[in-house]
């Protein structure tokens, strides 16, 4: 019985101190402005909250990054579903293939997104120079947020792909030969068979996918020059966070956004638990 | 039937196309990043005629510049401490709350383990300010303990030993009971080695993210003497953006060790990760 509150007591105060006392604290902080020179937290009731919901950049970011997330979750979702597919099947080169598309997960973001940002320079760039435009991928900011998502996508494309071929792997294969017997083609073999019951892999990927995407900052910060035109149309909800809380040192507007954030990361998620009832196939 | 196999072998012949399709849309921006820091910066930004390969010979130098410039011994010195103390700190709480939840009897134990799902499922943004409020109230503000501060413990390394642990069979752990181990030489001696792929896992897991990670080493390591290779191509963007060579080699240097050990052990790699659970 010592033995075992003794073997999880590191955890366990790790928790309490790196996790548990900042979650109460960043709610403490929410009610609180930093003093001057970052001296002391004085209450200030629910100010910020009033300040932030009454921002049209706090909804701004908050739109912008479900924009990102409706470019990152499904494209990333679907084409690599479609290579997982091919992958599992007896094909040459599997292993060859796998290792060059999860490349990415093993790569910093802060890296990916340099050199994403000069391939999408719009004067020197490779883009517009093998396509001959003169497209301003990241500063016009009708554009650059779906510039964005396609640097998420092709960031995570590996990471759900290695996902999906785990859960094709357990689809039984009689299932398929009996499809053959049957005649039924590839495609609807895919549809009938492949998607019902991948169906708790598919929603587990957008589940965690959904959730990565909303906390998303490192392309944004690394991508977007802080003098970009297009900045305000992209900077994510963490972006801003991070701007408000470490940039200016406004502590307590920080913690609200932040707060925001796992409220509507909480909602989200509620959402599709109730979701997962209806789309998920059980056995 | 010759129709039929003529129908897979096209079919297949599809599915490479498209592989390779894919294959190149994920190395061109690999294949760029290199091209572009072999060149002069006059033959990076020179459109008309636009090279793709350097043209005025391949200015290898251009590495030993920056290394030399943005001093990446120690970025890559601060970037290995962290992660080695985040690995050893996650594997050795982890193993240890990990066995005493998969295997062991104690007071609170549902409790405690019920903590550990909640600290899973809360986004890690909220820990962010008063964690950096902590560290620097310690005064360890631009040091490698600041770093790996809030990688002391892992819920999520909880949660994945445990697992491992359950899948264990009983009676190895009985036998050495009847033999009459205690718990700690049960752990040490028989459980803990069989949870090897588990903890291998977790070490690649802690070490991607650690690697990976942008915000936390930009907000307690300002300095440049002091912060991480993620953290330290920020700093170098920010001074020296327009200098693409130059930059681009720098990218070049902070990937490229990761991916080279990637290459090497990769199935360890996928599999660790695969685990991770979106965590990542």
């Amino acid at each position: 019985m010592k033995w075992g509150l003794a073997f999880v007591a590191p955890t366990m105060i790790g928790l309490i101190i790196l996790n548990f006392y900042p979650f109460f604290n960043t709610i403490y902080q929410s009610f609180c402005k930093t003093g001057d020179f970052g001296k002391g937290n004085i209450f200030v009731g629910p100010k910020n909250y009033q300040a932030v919901l009454a921002a049209s950049e706090t909804w701004q970011s908050l739109w912008n990054t479900v924009k990102y997330a409706i470019i990152e979750v499904p494209f990333g979702v679907v084409i690599a579903l479609i290579l997982a597919v091919f992958l599992s099947k007896k094909i040459a080169g599997v292993s060859v293939y796998r290792t060059i598309f999860f490349l990415p997960m093993v790569c910093a973001p802060a890296a990916v997104a340099m050199v994403w940002k000069w391939l999408y320079n719009t004067q020197f760039g490779l883009i517009n120079n093998i396509f001959h435009t003169k497209t301003e991928w990241i500063s016009n900011p009708n554009i650059a947020w779906i510039s964005i998502g396609i640097i998420g996508v092709w960031s995570i494309i590996g990471y759900n792909m290695v996902l999906f071929i785990g859960g094709l792997q357990e689809i039984p294969g009689d299932y398929y030969e009996a499809a053959d017997i049957d005649g039924a083609s590839g495609i609807r073999q895919f549809f009938n068979i492949t998607v019902p019951l991948l169906s708790p892999t598919t929603f587990f990927i957008v589940q965690t996918r959904i959730i990565g995407a909303l906390t998303v900052f490192d392309l944004m910060f690394m991508v977007m020059d802080k003098t970009n035109v297009a900045l305000p149309k992209v900077q994510s909800i963490v972006y801003l966070f991070y701007q408000y809380a470490f940039t200016n040192g406004n502590k307590g507007y920080g913690a609200t956004l932040v707060i925001v954030l796992v409220v509507f990361i909480m909602i989200i998620t509620f959402i599709l638990q109730q979701a997962e009832k209806k789309l998920v196939y059980h056995n | 039937m010759e129709g039929a196999e003529r129908r897979a072998r096209q079919r297949k012949i599809i599915m490479h196309i498209i592989l390779v399709i894919m294959s190149f849309i994920m190395l061109v921006p690999f294949a760029w990043m290199i091209l572009t820091a072999l060149k002069t910066k006059g033959e990076a930004i020179s459109v008309n005629p636009f090279y793709i390969l350097p043209h005025a010979g391949w200015h290898w130098e251009n590495f030993g510049t920056v290394w030399k410039s943005y001093n990446f011994v120690v970025l890559y010195k601060n970037t290995l401490l962290l992660i080695f103390f985040r690995v050893v700190c996650a594997c050795l709480t982890a193993t240890m709350a990990g066995y005493a939840f998969g295997r062991l009897k104690f007071p609170g134990k549902k409790f405690l383990f019920t903590l550990v799902l909640i600290q899973m499922m809360i986004p890690a943004q909220i820990f962010i300010i008063p964690q950096y409020l902590m560290v620097s109230k310690m005064k360890m503000l631009n040091t490698t303990f600041g770093l790996v501060f809030p990688g002391l413990v892992t819920a999520f390394g909880t949660y994945l030993l445990k697992t491992g642990y359950e899948g264990l069979p009983k009676d190895l752990e009985e036998a050495a009971m009847i033999d009459g181990c205690n718990v700690g030489q049960r752990f040490l001696k028989i459980m803990m080695p069989l949870t090897r792929s588990s903890m291998i896992s977790l070490g690649i897991f802690t070490a991607v993210f650690a690697f990976k990670d942008l915000m936390w080493p930009m907000i307690v390591c300002t300095n440049a003497q002091t912060t991480t290779l993620s953290a330290g191509l920020a700093k170098m963007q920010g001074q020296y953006g327009s200098e693409y060579p130059t930059m681009m080699a720098a990218a070049t240097l902070a990937v490229l060790p990761m991916i080279i050990i990637y290459v090497i052990f990769q199935k360890q790699f996928v599999e660790g990760i695969a685990t991770s659970g979106g965590k990542l």
